[in-house]
């Protein structure tokens, strides 16, 4: 039992993060219908600069700096990028935005080369201990980070000008526009809060139990992917349920590896997929997915 | 100069090889309500993307001509800069954003307005439109076609347009809600705001209208007083279904069957 909660606590808490990326992922799906595959590069970037900074400016400055700094190239990527082929098919787009992945990644690798660096963070490997639970101070942080992020996000969202500005534009472009809406601003601006998002995740995907940031870091933020796709590609309410999920069921995956060893090893890296394809075999739009919906 | 008419010269669109729109000009003065006439396809919808610069949405360009409100240049700004300077555009087919609320929409309407106005707006079109204040919170998709119908000029309203462009207000709506539609298009229109009209529905039209302008095939066929657009029996014809036995004769191909809803719409 306590083993159970402590992974079903831990998951929650890796889900919390899930939930971020898949977050920015979906605020740039519906702001501009571009499924970004750039993503995990925005994380890496995000994290690497943390990484580099916190040594000579501290852990919260080089944190602020690292957060900046994803927003910074989110937001080049749409400049530079994807505002040149605006109007195209959706598809295209996307295949853009893998490309910008593959430049940005293997930059980004380099300079990691096998180096895994650390973030500095303060929590380091302590853990809390309530009753027989024991949990990772980094997993609450993670937590209450997340918690804390996506709240502030999703009332933004909702009341803010920017936020409905943000969502007459992912309902209609062309009526957004007649509304005076700056659809690139409104792109440029989804693009940056993808970025900081990314970055705040990226902390705490590198953060104890894992040993720190590496090159393959990214491919942990793939697992975003799923979380984003199960819940819904267009859906705030979405990403936030899918990345639990994909968290949780990663974690008692992972934990119970052993009683599963019938499947083979490594089902927790699995897991969320499977999870996804399950889902969407049921609901193909995903949990809370807007039904595709044609008006004659 | 500073007069908020708007004057179109020479206005020719299309989309891609396909001219929509050949060397329109026509004016709107100051809270005139001015009003285009037309069937399927003739470039109504066109003209009014064109004045809002939303073309290139529906993958269409101006390609020549120039449009003037208030003495600015309108032709080559980008479509928020057209709200700023006054022009506020109703779609075709209300277009309201049917997943928010309809409070939400009509924040949407306002996003180019001052903060301080924004309160005033509301009062306004909750006045004009008292539906609107009792649905507040719902979502605008729920609405009848009437209330989108509403919302969608309450939306444009929002932002203190010095002209509305409407498109086709009555569409799909029952005639008494389309009546009840032009009745606060006239109120609005007092108020100082000036109108232009694009219309199927020529007798609610020219009902409205000081001036009419009647669209064939991309170009204008006719223009005058709306009165005497009424009257004239080729538009009488052609747009109000109203045919006498003279008119009959003279074109029986053109005969329409005679349609009561446009008489007591």
């Amino acid at each position: 039992m306590t083993t159970f909660a402590e992974l079903l606590l831990g998951g929650v808490a890796l889900g919390s993060v899930y939930a971020l990326i898949a977050l920015g992922f979906v605020v740039i799906f519906r702001a501009t219908e571009v499924v970004n595959f750039a993503h995990a590069s925005l994380l890496l970037a995000g994290g690497y600069v943390t990484a580099v900074l916190h040594d000579d400016i501290g852990f919260w400055l080089a944190l602020a700096v690292g957060v900046a700094g994803a927003a910074l190239v989110g937001a080049a990527v749409e400049f530079l990028v994807m505002r040149r082929y605006r109007g195209r098919d959706h598809s295209v787009l996307a295949i853009v935005t893998i490309g910008v992945d593959i430049l940005l990644t293997t930059e980004l690798a380099r300079r990691i080369g096998t180096d895994v660096l650390s973030l500095g963070d303060p929590w380091g490997d302590a853990v809390v201990t309530i009753g027989s639970v024991t949990i990772a101070q980094t997993r609450i942080a993670a937590f209450l980070a997340a918690a804390l992020l996506i709240t502030a996000f999703l009332l933004a969202f909702r009341f803010t000008s920017w936020g409905v500005a943000m969502r007459a534009a992912a309902e209609s472009p062309s009526t957004a526009a007649l509304m005076g809406v700056r659809l690139g601003r409104v792109s440029l601006g989804a693009w940056a809060v993808a970025g900081g998002l990314a970055a705040v995740a990226a902390l705490f995907l590198t953060v104890f139990p894992t040993p720190g940031l590496e090159r393959t870091t990214s491919l942990a933020a793939l697992k975003a992917f799923p979380a984003a796709i199960l819940g819904g590609l267009d859906s705030t309410t979405g990403a936030l349920v899918g990345g639990l999920l994909v968290g949780v069921t990663e974690s008692l995956a992972t934990g119970y590896q052993g009683d599963l060893t019938f499947l083979g090893r490594g089902i927790g890296d699995l897991a969320p997929y499977l999870v996804m394809v399950a889902v969407l075999l049921i609901r193909p739009a995903g949990l809370f997915g807007t039904k595709e919906l044609a008006r004659v | 100069m500073s007069a908020a008419a708007l004057h179109v010269r020479g206005l020719t669109a299309g989309y891609g090889p396909v001219t929509a729109l050949r060397d329109v000009s026509l004016d709107v003065p100051e809270g005139a309500c001015v009003a285009v006439l037309g069937g399927n396809g003739a470039g109504k919808s066109t003209l009014l993307r064109a004045l809002s610069r939303t073309l290139a949405f529906h993958g269409g360009a101006a390609t020549a001509g120039t449009v003037t409100f208030a003495g600015r240049p309108l032709h080559g700004l980008p479509p928020d800069r057209v709200v700023v300077a006054g022009l506020c555009h109703v779609p075709e087919g209300r277009q309201v954003f049917a997943r928010m609320t309809v409070e939400d929409n009509l924040r949407a309407g306002a996003l180019t307005a001052a903060r301080g106005g924004r309160a005033a707006a509301v009062r306004r079109v909750h006045e004009l439109f008292p539906v609107l204040a009792e649905r507040a919170g719902q979502r605008a998709g729920l609405l009848s076609g009437g209330e989108q119908q509403m919302l969608a000029v309450a939306r444009a309203l929002m932002a203190s347009p010095r002209l509305l462009l409407l498109d086709e207000p009555s569409l799909g709506l029952a005639p008494l809600m389309a009546a009840r539609i032009a009745d606060t298009v006239r109120e609005i229109n007092a108020q100082g705001t000036s109108v232009l009209l694009v219309e199927q529905n020529a007798a609610l039209a020219l009902r409205l209208a000081s001036h009419a302008y009647v669209l064939e095939v991309g170009e204008v066929a006719i223009e005058g007083p709306a009165g005497e657009l009424a009257a004239s029996d080729e538009v009488r014809r052609r747009y109000l279904g109203v045919v006498d036995e003279q008119a009959a004769a003279d074109a029986p191909a053109a005969a329409v069957p005679h349609l009561a809803r446009w008489e007591d719409a």
